[in-house]
């Protein structure tokens, strides 16, 4: 191994609740409320996210939206170069999306290739009225035409880099860190 | 957990966990099949080729909804329509296939073990959707699948199976996943129909009476009775068979009252399960078959992975 | 061509010799055996030292497939495998095509093995016309004509008043009727050993009582008509314990097994191995025990191979398809020499086996060493090592369930009436 991993906290717990509570806002301001605005979080770190959100939305506006998750793994386009399998987790939307403002919640926004597998796949689900974006880091490097409409910190990264939410058992976001 | 195999050829072969994630799989392939749009891109530009040589309607046609349902191209080849009763032998006709570039062939074949004979003349996945008496390793997953979802486990159940266990390749396939995931399996039918040896196979009980297996069990197989297997020397009739190792709507009081009753199809109804039983509030036969394509879907799935170790 | 073969150890059990001793060839005949003799004439030496010296051993049960399945074995490669082995002499089954019933028959496969083969050739002639099992064979004829016994091997004579006729015909003639013993219907479409192997693999058992009941029903009636019988490839316990019982109870019965069912059990077939696969089927544990007792206590007369060649094409296919058999010419000495390392039998007891007694069973006038003796001559090397491959194999077929194995004990040399016809791998 070529020198150890360094791992800096670049966001903490507070600057995480700060970042979704202020996402909570804008999106709420975006979407002139509540109305038809549905969350689906992408598997895992983005599902877990979408479920804070949606309670941070909770508070200000005193209703709940319905949150959904989506995992991605059957729309990957790197399917070919992949080793072995592991299982494909769980997709969870028991509400229709037709004609709903989906917000599409991850944690990091890197390539925006799952982004992209993740609108194939909520396409699949239903016809939206529309798909907003919300992430909470975006670290560059794209590789597709794809940007997020709501971002909780924008990170500049070298592609050596890595950026990691961590969560812990209650699959609460804890602190998120930048490995080099 | 990877799947790390190219070919599904036998229950036997694989481990506790690679049956797990298989399973697990499956569990969460049943949202694409519960959809409007029943489709996903995974194995876009992946053809599958069902090469059945014993005929079959569910199990051909839930690997080829599986195969469709991930966008594979999957084209069915029977030997009625193919050079095998030309007098090509299976290597020549497999080697002629391969040249056509599948990904993956599905084949049911009369002959125990022919898939391993197969899978040594080709280099694309092999997945066994049956073959002589030996398994039937999707039946034994969508089995395995249906009975988690009642009781959400695997492990320290009781599972009678009754019927002829001789002849039948779900009894070996379900024998060894059950066992692998710690399960207790107990076995009923004339002593003609039960194989030397069979207990050894895993958690297995011979029982003397269907009652014996019967008793307090949480799930009941019943086995098809096939009569083009059976010949004439292992029973006397459907009549006297149906007596005493039926199903019917009193013996299966004897099972534990929340107990699921099971059939892998196609069903003799009258001879191994009344009517009432396969139409009763516990069977869960059409279930069995609802699970057959996501747990197919996970195979072909994870053989195309599998088929990436170097 | 003369011989001198020196300082090997000489094992003759017809003469009672056990020593390092020499021997000398003149003429084609064994002229002399004793200490330091000295090289007739223009004789080759051959140095045995370390080495056995023996009467040439006898395989009774080959199929050398010619005529009619020459794409399979033919008499000058069948032989060229049997010298290999170690082997001076074979007797060859009658399930060719046609089968041996008639006199031409057997004559051409006696001429053509004088005139191309490696060793003697001795043609075992068919029970019944075409093996069909209705008629007998003209035996009297078969027997004039050179052939040494009668069998339809490769099948039962189902019908029992048509054996008992067989028997008795076959004993005014003075020809061993040779037993393929076989219940039909309780073999039905199995394809290995009944037992837990058979239900793991899922493929259709052979049970063991399918073989039991026929040799049974041999003995008895081989008993009923005061005949001679020999049962061919014994493979079970139940097998053994009835010939055993008709033994001492005075019945003309004698028998013979084969390397693999006292080497091999059905575990063998695992993975679906069509080299493993032969009729009657590798037995279990207590089978290869009960044969090996068998050896020991002399109820098992000979060891024979059933050298069964068949071609890749129909063993390289599905289980079920691949036909019965294997070659078993140039494995059975090292596998038999491994009977004496386990102290099983001696090595005298062992050449009787292998020589001595098939040769007093079908009168071949061989299996001995004393002067004046026609000089079919074994000389083994029990401590060659060598590798089981298809390279390594005389025979045009390769369906050996040792390939890749390797092997301790082959033929040094093989000598057919006095001329070497194999000098070693």
């Amino acid at each position: 191994m070529a020198g150890e991993t360094i791992k800096t906290v670049i966001l903490d717990n507070s600057g995480i609740r700060r970042a979704l509570t202020r996402i909570s806002h804008e999106l709420l301001e975006k979407n002139k409320g509540l109305s038809d605005v549905v969350l689906v979080g992408i598997q895992s770190g983005g599902a877990y996210l979408a479920r804070e959100i949606s309670l941070c939305m909770e508070i200000i506006e005193g209703e709940r939206v319905p949150v959904g998750s989506i995992d991605i793994t059957l729309y990957r386009d790197d399917f070919k170069q992949q080793a072995p399998h592991k299982s494909v987790g769980k997709t969870d939307i028991s509400f229709s999306l037709e004609g709903k403002r989906v917000v599409l919640v991850d944690d990091v926004l890197f390539t925006g290739r799952t982004i992209r597998a993740a609108l194939d796949a909520l396409m699949d689900h239903g016809r939206p009225c529309c798909i907003q974006l919300a992430v909470l880091i975006d670290r560059g490097h794209r590789e597709l035409p794809i940007r997020a409409d709501f971002v909780g910190r924008n990170v500049p990264t070298s592609l050596k880099e890595n950026v990691e939410v961590i969560f812990d058992d209650q699959q609460q976001p804890v602190e998120v860190v930048l490995e080099k | 957990m990877e799947f790390k195999h190219k070919d599904i050829i036998a229950l036997r072969d694989l481990g506790k966990e690679e049956i797990e994630l298989l399973i697990s799989t499956a569990e969460n392939m049943r949202e694409v099949n519960s959809r409007d749009i029943k489709k996903v891109p995974t194995l876009r530009g992946k053809t599958i080729i069902n090469l059945f040589y014993e005929s079959s309607t569910r199990t051909r046609t839930s690997f080829e909804i599986a195969g469709k349902r991930l966008s594979a191209d999957t084209v069915n080849i029977a030997p009625s329509n193919s050079s095998a009763t030309k007098g090509e032998t299976l290597a020549d006709t497999a080697m002629n296939l391969l040249a056509m570039k599948p990904d993956i062939i599905v084949m049911r074949h009369a002959v125990s073990g022919s898939h391993y004979f197969l899978s040594k003349k080709v280099g694309c996945s092999i997945i066994n959707a049956g073959d002589g008496a030996h398994e039937h390793p999707s039946q034994g997953l969508l089995d395995m699948l249906t009975i988690k979802d009642k009781f959400g486990r695997l492990d320290g159940l009781k599972v009678a199976m009754v019927g002829d266990i001789t002849h039948s390749r779900v009894a070996r396939s379900d024998i060894q996943g059950l066992t692998k995931m710690g399960s207790s399996i107990y076995l009923a039918g004339p002593p003609t129909m039960m194989p030397p040896g069979v207990e050894r196979l895993g958690n297995v009980t011979v029982c003397n009476t269907m009652k014996e297996a019967i008793q307090d069990a949480d799930v009941v197989i019943m086995l098809r009775i096939q009569q083009e297997r059976q010949g004439k020397t292992l029973m006397p009739n459907t009549r006297e068979y149906s007596r005493y190792f039926g199903l019917n709507p009193e013996n299966v009081k004897w099972a534990k009252p929340d107990a699921m009753v099971m059939h892998p199809g196609p069903i003799n109804r009258g001879v191994e399960m009344s009517s009432y039983v396969v139409d009763g509030n516990q069977s869960h036969i059409l279930k069995q078959v609802e699970n057959g394509v996501a747990v197919r879907m996970s195979m072909l799935y994870h053989v195309c992975g599998g088929g990436n170790v170097e | 061509m003369n011989l001198l073969i020196k300082g090997g150890r000489v094992i003759d059990p017809s003469q009672g010799i056990d020593d390092t001793l020499d021997v000398v060839v003149e003429n084609g005949l064994v002229k002399e055996i004793g200490k330091g003799l000295a090289a007739p004439g223009g004789a080759e030496i051959i140095d045995a030292t370390g080495k056995y010296v023996v009467p040439g051993l006898i395989d009774m049960h080959v199929h050398l497939r010619d005529p009619g399945l020459e794409y399979k074995e033919d008499i000058i490669s069948g032989t060229k495998a049997a010298v290999a082995g170690g082997f001076t002499s074979v007797c060859c089954m009658p399930n060719t095509k046609p089968a041996i019933d008639n006199k031409a028959i057997a004559s051409y496969i006696i001429n053509k093995a004088k005139s191309d083969g490696f060793c003697n050739v001795f043609p075992v002639g068919t029970i019944t016309q075409g093996m069909h099992g209705d008629r007998l064979a003209e035996m009297g004829e078969l027997k004039e004509s050179g052939c040494v016994a009668v069998s339809d091997d490769g099948k039962p004579v189902k019908n029992s008043e048509l054996m008992r006729r067989a028997l008795q015909y076959a004993a005014g003639i003075g020809i061993m009727v040779i037993s393929h013993a076989e219940e039909l219907e309780l073999v039905g479409e199995g394809v290995m050993n009944e037992g837990f192997t058979s239900t793991e693999l899922g493929l259709k058992g052979i049970p063991r009582v399918a073989e039991d009941i026929a040799t049974a029903r041999e003995i008895m009636l081989a008993e009923y008509v005061g005949a001679p019988i020999h049962i061919a490839h014994v493979s079970t316990k139940g097998s053994v314990r009835i010939i055993r019982e008709a033994k001492a109870r005075g019945v003309k019965v004698t028998c013979e097994t084969a390397p693999h069912y006292f080497t091999l059990t059905d575990d063998a077939v695992r993975g679906y191995n069509t080299n493993a696969k032969m009729n009657p089927p590798l037995r279990e544990a207590d089978d290869v025990a009960a044969i090996k007792a068998g050896l020991k206590d002399g109820t098992i007369d000979c060891i024979a191979t059933d050298h069964a060649p068949h071609h890749l094409d129909e063993k390289d296919v599905e289980f079920n398809e691949a036909m019965n058999g294997i070659v078993g010419l140039e494995t059975s000495l090292p596998l038999s020499l491994k009977l004496v390392e386990e102290g099983l039998l001696t090595l005298p007891q062992l050449v009787e086996k292998m020589s001595c007694k098939p040769s007093e069973l079908l009168d071949l006038v061989r299996g001995s060493l004393k002067a004046g003796c026609v000089a079919d001559i074994s000389v083994i090397d029990p401590a060659k090592q060598w590798t089981v491959t298809e390279a390594s194999l005389a025979s045009k077929s390769k369906n050996s369930p040792w390939l890749g194995e390797t092997m301790v004990g082959a033929a040094a040399a093989t000598i057919v009436a006095g001329k070497v016809v194999f000098s070693g791998r």
